[in-house]
């Protein structure tokens, strides 16, 4: 009896199961494929790509990524993908190079690949969308704080550890930038090696040897949190702004007291928005991942595709007491 | 004239046939449920029932299955091995170390399966020579070998494996079937004979079963057991061979978590987790059915957490099965 039995309830419960999920068809079919699920920051890029779908018309997102941050569970992800013949696979990669092989896979089959805030090697993509550049940030970095000096004043940045890479390509951006906002003077550059304690204490003593300082540059997110918590135990908001580069849900309460008037980081729900319009372009023959090929990227703009392979989106986005309420939640 | 003894059971008349028998068993339920997920997956995309699509698919677990083969065997015999995803870790970086020094692929293979066969030696000694527990044993060694690895790279990887390297985890034998599964299937075959067909296979079920009197029977526990190990060694070695000639790269993350899915594996086969009984085919089986079921809910965007739930379900109602269906059977023979 029950062998038989047992098939057909198996057989029809799974496949109840499985008809009830299945995929509706469109066009374009665009995989924005993530590190990990149940993560803010790519839930908010997935809502920018499915903007970017709705303004271009007859794209689907299939919006996917492994459980565990893996290379290996991101390469089960791209075979189904490779499977389902979908057009273009947009990634933020796990792994720079342990991807190479099955992303390449997926060219040969006819998939466009991308890959987006984490990059992959460039034999396994097309191309590769930065969310900004070093010359952009080291701009956004003196802008944020010039916009609230209309008059000019002193300002000092505290950085990381004297070695770190990026940091210090920032400030030499910024310090090339500097003749462009007159009346901004930059007095000096501390290091709180981006622990919370020494960047605290490099802050106090910023204020204590500037006592004329008018804003704390950090571009790391230890040393704004810090420097921020500095000027408000010194009761010097309103005095000193703090800005740089910080995460909205570490900045959010120090936005709302005054202690930063404003601070800059990627937008990632624009992220996912441009990812899914380059992915568009390149899968529809409408432009070509090529050096100095430009494509636009709808109301963020255009970006142009560098020597490498690579592109930045746009500044870094703004955050301030407008807007960061909207954002702490996600990242 | 001898009295006869007082039967209380009854004898049946004759014992079921082969058939009847096989039917019955686990490997045929496990076959039943392989073939429903097979005919689901084809209703539900349109996209399964592709050649390149089912050979995509059979690369997500021949690498875990391998080891199943030989952890199966390590299970039945009542001891657990959980350092084979930290083996593939540290035979990668191996392979990746002799790599700088400009190896070619035949010693990069023999490399790092080396490695894992030293890997293996060394869990066999820490448990049959000074007696520890495996499972505190290779706890311990998931943590040192995966540790060397993270020691070696940091955070760098070692890339650049030649072409013909990446054949091993890249490469067709014959049109969609890839030298992946050719030499799954290879090994399962070698590994039923040993289990199912050999003394030493016998062995293994007698000292799973009952340490103590096979020990008494002139079965040499320790030594068995080492081979154990060891083997569960190679095929991690050889698993390490082949994912990192298929990833085409070395981090100290890889396999990360493989060694509880290759578990998982081995016991939806009907393996005992407390030993003494278990078999190749179902192992084989149940690497499929995984196989089946993840690249289905992945065809279907399923997300990976729902796919996690489906294979827990999966798993905790094919395990229960049995049990459920004893104790009604013994409630109507009361």
């Amino acid at each position: 009896m029950s062998l038989l039995k047992r098939l057909i309830a198996t057989t029809a419960l799974t496949a109840a199961m499985f008809t009830l999920a299945a995929p509706a068809q469109a066009q374009t079919r665009i995989a924005l494929v993530v590190k990990s699920l149940g993560n803010g920051f790519f839930e908010a890029a997935n809502a920018g790509a499915r903007e970017a779908a709705e303004e271009l018309g007859d794209v689907e997102i299939i919006y996917t990524g492994p459980t565990e941050p893996t290379a290996e569970a991101q390469i089960e992800v791209i075979n189904s993908l490779i499977a389902q013949q979908v057009d273009a696979i947009a990634i933020s990669a796990n792994d720079p190079d342990a991807l190479v092989p099955a992303l390449q896979r997926a060219m040969d089959r006819g998939i466009t690949v991308i890959s987006w805030d984490s990059g992959v090697a460039p034999e396994g993509r097309a191309m590769h969308l930065n969310p900004s550049s070093n010359e952009l940030i080291g701009n956004t970095i003196i802008r944020l704080a010039a916009d609230h000096l209309p008059d000019g004043g002193q300002v000092a940045i505290l950085s990381a550890t004297a070695t770190a890479t990026n940091q210090n390509i920032w400030i030499d951006e910024a310090r090339k930038v500097l003749p462009n906002y007159p009346g901004i003077e930059l007095v000096t550059v501390v290091y709180g090696d981006d622990l919370a304690d020494k960047s605290y204490r490099e802050a106090q003593g910023l204020m204590q040897t500037y006592p004329d300082l008018d804003a704390i540059i950090a571009p790391t997110t230890v040393g704004i949190v810090a420097a921020a918590q500095a000027v408000t135990d010194a009761g010097k908001i309103g005095e000193i702004n703090v800005t740089g580069l910080a995460l909205p849900s570490e900045m959010a309460g120090h936005v709302h007291s005054g202690a930063s008037q404003s601070f800059a980081i990627w937008n990632p729900i624009d992220l996912g928005y441009s990812a899914a319009y380059i992915a568009h372009a390149l899968a529809t023959g409408a432009a070509v991942a090529e050096p100095g090929a430009t494509i636009s990227i709808g109301r963020v703009g255009e970006i142009t595709i560098g020597e490498n392979g690579e592109a930045a989106m746009s500044d870094p986005f703004t955050y301030d007491a407008s807007n960061v309420d909207e954002f702490k939640s996600i990242f | 004239m001898t009295q006869i003894p007082h039967i209380s059971r009854a004898i049946p008349d004759r014992l079921e046939s082969p058939l009847a028998t096989a039917l019955k068993s686990w490997e045929m339920l496990l076959i039943v449920v392989a073939i429903a997920i097979f005919i689901a997956n084809s209703l539900a995309s349109p996209y399964f029932l592709n050649p390149w699509s089912l050979s995509d698919a059979t690369f997500n677990f021949t690498e875990k299955a391998i080891i199943a083969l030989a952890m199966a065997m390590v299970i039945i015999s009542g001891e657990i091995d959980l350092s084979v995803a930290s083996i593939i870790a540290l035979a990668s970086t191996a392979m990746g170390f002799a790599l700088q020094f400009g190896a070619d692929a035949p010693t990069l293979a023999a490399i790092g399966i080396l490695v894992g066969i030293a890997c293996g030696a060394f869990n066999g000694l820490l448990v049959s020579g000074l007696g520890l527990p495996s499972i505190v044993v290779t706890i311990g060694t998931m943590s040192l070998f995966r540790g060397i690895s993270y020691i070696v790279l940091g955070d760098q990887a070692f890339r650049g494996y030649p072409r013909d390297f990446a054949w091993f985890g890249q490469g067709y034998v014959w049109w969609v079937v890839s030298f992946e599964i050719v030499l799954f299937l290879a090994l399962a075959i070698v590994f039923y004979v040993l289990l199912h067909r050999t003394n030493f296979g016998r062995a293994v079920f007698a000292i799973g079963n009952n340490p103590l009197a096979a020990q008494f029977s002139g079965i040499r526990i320790r030594r068995v057991k080492f081979v154990l190990f060891v083997l569960t060694g190679l095929t991690a070695g050889i698993a390490s061979v082949l994912l990192t000639a298929r990833l085409g790269s070395t981090r100290p993350s890889i396999a990360s978590g493989w060694e509880l899915e290759i578990v998982t594996m081995v016991v939806l086969g009907g393996v005992s987790i407390l030993g003494g009984s278990g078999s190749i085919a179902g192992v084989v089986i149940a690497a499929f059915i995984m196989g089946l079921v993840t690249f289905g809910l992945g065809l279907l965007n399923v997300p990976g957490i729902v796919m996690s739930i489906f294979v827990g379900v999966m798993l905790i109602v094919v395990i229960a099965l049995p049990v459920v269906a004893r104790r009604l059977r013994e409630r109507r023979a009361v």
